[in-house]
């Protein structure tokens, strides 16, 4: 196969790239430019924005013997990701902006011209795999190394997508041995420090990002029974579940720790509440993307909710475009934020996802 | 078999000049030493400068040694920006046509935002009615105009003598990239009426390394590196013997052999661009006509294309061509020369320079038309896809 090993200077896909070549395909490594304002330097645990990243990848594809081009797609990924990010945000939502990169850059922008360009598919360091069944049909699995699984994060692709995708470190043991292994190729990058942060995001400052490119919005922030608690600068800095840096005036009546519960962008108000006062009952999803067909309703599966979240039992009650979940029997779930991926597994099998738009209360018994 | 096409980037070093450089290399001494090895090293150096000189029109004493095109450059901007400016505290102008490299435009701008300079570019395509207006209003205050010879991406000869005429009623000093220029149209320094001229060797056969700018005598220039006072005190830095040697042998061929290699190259390009024009849909050659335009420069956009794509296409089918000279760490930008044009920013996407030199042949202009049109098919159609928002992919099954 002609391959496009999408290279961002870190030693994941400078790995896999390795690994694409070794299986015999005909690989050629392509570094994203996806910030419009490049550093450059890397700073901290940010991604693959600075030209010093862009030069990593360049020498892994010397060592690889593949050619490598810089493809400038800041302007696609300002559109996409940055805006969605900031519209999320000022809407009271939390958006996964490495979700949006994979939805609508890696595997949209990149794919499609990769494959307009006469490539079969795209390969990229992600830990996940791919299983092919004999009716020729894919499906998307957690990585044999749970810790690093990003399963989650890649289910927004769907089954067409998928059939373009290449993920060699699926089976890589865990992230060590993959360092091991950069390491015995003689790759310079083997010790370079994992990327955990927002790419664009300069020093990691969620917070000033936002309020930089959104402006000060000072507003309230009230309890359940709309008695005002506190101030705020902007709504959009904060995120439910969130129990740090609320900086309220006083304590609650009872002295438990408050979280923030909701947002409500249009009144620009944040509601807090106790922990209790968190639990979900169920989720409703928007944007559902299935591999096969979606669940008939009373599937039992597990969803997960965050990148690295643990997954909770649930019951099927509606999978279309839409999707609802209700929590299965003794399952619990605390803050979820609209914006959020919801991602249903069946075992290690990703059964579709969906982008959170409401939760369901906890079921009162009768 | 590549077919390489970029040799306005750098080209193929000319085997005498190989030679040049080996046997200098071979030889010990610093051309500043006084014994007999360093009195060997400078006798090099000399005798490169003053074959230098005869190539270009210039005396020995005119040519200052550099590292190339990009120091010369920045060596003629500051220097007399630094020299004019100590005579005349009001000489705050610098004046750069807005086509010109950016070893001009940036040390113009950084003068601007550093040394109390004002920077203007002047635009296409009434740059020289631009340079009347702004000495008929300023030419007390201008300390010096820089205009390059032929512009490096779409190889438009630029009007150097009414840029000169009009400067020197004025007494303005006048400088000029010749960097693309040597050994593809008639360049004579003396004749050109400039007070600085930079020239480089990997563009014309000789190695990457080497450059010089060629200063008229007497002309006031304000060193840039500043140390053992080498090159009239203008350029310090230990002298390269090899490289100085190297340079010399490649620019005497380049200006000897230039009427029948221009008439070579410019009939190879010629044929590119007719066979381009008839065979691919949405090409547009861009830049001024064969008269006024270095004859190995072809530059070609290609309607819904992007560069990125073309030169991945004609990389993987062995053309090596150019998206423009633009590039910070191998991301392509549109090219400013050709927004300085007024070509639209979706337009010079899809720009490719072609550029011929002495390995060029009838069979690269061949196999370019063999596999271009399928090139600018496929890029075309992958633009297309880049060029749309992509459709959330709901799938079921």
């Amino acid at each position: 196969m002609r391959v496009l090993a999408a290279l961002s200077g870190g030693v994941d896909s400078a790995v896999a790239a390795a690994r694409a070549v070794d299986a015999g395909h005909e690989v050629v490594g392509v570094h994203m430019a996806l910030s419009r304002s490049r550093a450059q330097f890397r700073t901290g645990s940010r991604g693959c924005c600075s030209i010093e990243d862009a030069g990593d990848a360049r020498r892994a594809a010397d060592r690889l013997g593949i050619p490598f081009y810089v493809w400038d797609l800041s302007e696609r990924f300002e559109d996409t990701v940055v805006a969605d990010f900031l519209a999320e945000y000022a809407a009271g939502r939390t958006p996964n902006p490495c979700v949006r990169c994979n939805e609508h850059i890696k595997f949209a922008t990149l794919l499609d011209k990769a494959i307009a360009l006469g490539f079969d598919a795209v390969c990229t360091g992600h830990y996940a795999r791919v299983v092919a069944r004999d009716d020729g049909t894919r499906e998307l699995h957690r990585a044999a190394d749970a810790a690093k699984d990003q399963s989650y994060v890649l289910a927004v692709m769907g089954p067409q997508r998928l059939a373009r995708a290449l993920f060699p470190l699926g089976d890589a043991p865990s992230k060590a041995a993959t360092r091991a292994e950069a390491v015995a190729r003689g790759l310079s990058i083997a010790a370079k420090p994992d990327s955990y942060d927002i790419c664009f995001v300069a020093d990691g400052d969620t917070q000033g990002f936002l309020r930089s490119r959104l402006g000060d919005r000072p507003g309230e922030i009230v309890d359940a029974s709309g008695e005002v608690v506190g101030h705020h600068d902007g709504a959009y800095a904060y995120t439910v579940g969130q129990r740090r840096g609320l900086a309220l005036g006083r304590p609650a009546a009872d002295g438990k720790p408050r979280y923030v519960l909701s947002i409500e962008p249009v009144a620009n108000r944040v509601v807090v509440g106790s922990a209790d006062e968190l639990a979900v009952g169920g989720l409703v999803g928007e944007r559902a993307v299935w591999f096969g067909a979606a669940p008939a309703a009373g599937t039992r599966c597990a969803a997960q909710v965050r990148a690295h979240g643990t997954p909770v039992p649930v019951v099927v009650e509606r999978a279309d475009d839409e999707l609802v979940v209700a929590l299965d029997d003794g399952a619990s779930l605390r803050g979820v934020a609209a914006g959020q991926s919801v991602v249903l597994y069946d075992g290690t099998r990703v059964l579709g996802q969906a982008t959170v738009r409401a939760c369901l209360p906890v079921a009162v018994p009768a | 078999m590549t077919v390489y096409l970029d040799h306005a980037a750098t080209t193929p070093v000319l085997p005498t000049a190989v030679a040049a450089l080996a046997d200098a290399l071979a030889r010990p001494g610093n051309p500043s030493s006084l014994h007999a090895s360093g009195r060997g090293a400078r006798r090099t150096v000399e005798e490169a400068r003053e074959r230098l000189a005869a190539s270009l029109g210039a005396r020995p004493s005119e040519v200052v040694l550099t590292s190339g095109g990009t120091e010369a450059d920045n060596l003629a901007v500051e220097g007399l920006f630094r020299a004019r400016r100590a005579v005349d505290a009001r000489r705050r102008r610098v004046l750069v046509s807005a086509v010109d490299h950016h070893a001009v435009l940036h040390p113009a701008a950084w003068l601007a935002s550093h040394a109390g300079a004002e920077a203007l570019r002047l635009d296409e395509p009434r740059a020289l009615d631009a340079l009347h207006d702004e000495l008929a209003a300023h030419a007390d205050e201008v300390a010096l105009v820089s205009v390059m010879w032929a512009n490096n991406e779409v190889g438009a000869l630029q009007p150097l003598a009414e840029v000169v005429a009009a400067a020197h009623a004025h007494g303005i000093p006048v400088h000029a990239d010749a960097v693309q220029a040597v050994g593809q149209v008639p360049v004579d320094f003396g004749a050109s009426g400039l007070d600085a001229m930079t020239v480089t060797a990997h563009k014309l056969g000789g190695p990457v390394g080497v450059g010089a700018l060629l200063a008229r005598r007497g002309l006031a220039l304000e060193p840039v590196l500043h140390g053992g006072g080498q090159e009239r005190g203008v350029r310090s830095g230990t002298l390269s013997a090899p490289l100085a040697a190297a340079f010399a042998v490649a620019a005497e061929a380049a200006v000897a052999g230039r009427s029948s290699y221009a008439a070579r190259v410019g009939a190879l390009r010629d044929r590119l661009v007719a066979g381009v024009l008839g065979t691919v849909p949405g090409a547009t050659l861009r830049g001024p006509d064969a008269a006024r335009r270095l004859p190995a420069n072809a530059h070609l956009t290609f309607a819904g294309c992007e560069g990125d794509s073309l030169l991945y296409l004609l990389d993987a089918a062995g053309v090596e061509v150019s998206t423009g000279s633009a590039c910070q760490a191998g991301v392509p930008q549109p090219s400013h020369v050709l927004l300085a044009m007024g070509i639209r920013e979706d337009d010079a996407r899809g720009a490719l320079r072609f550029s011929f030199g002495h390995t060029s042949t009838d069979d690269d202009v061949d196999r370019v038309l063999a596999v271009l049109p399928g090139v600018v098919e496929r890029a075309r159609a992958a633009g297309l896809v880049a060029g749309h928002t992509v459709t959330h992919d709901v799938a079921h099954a």
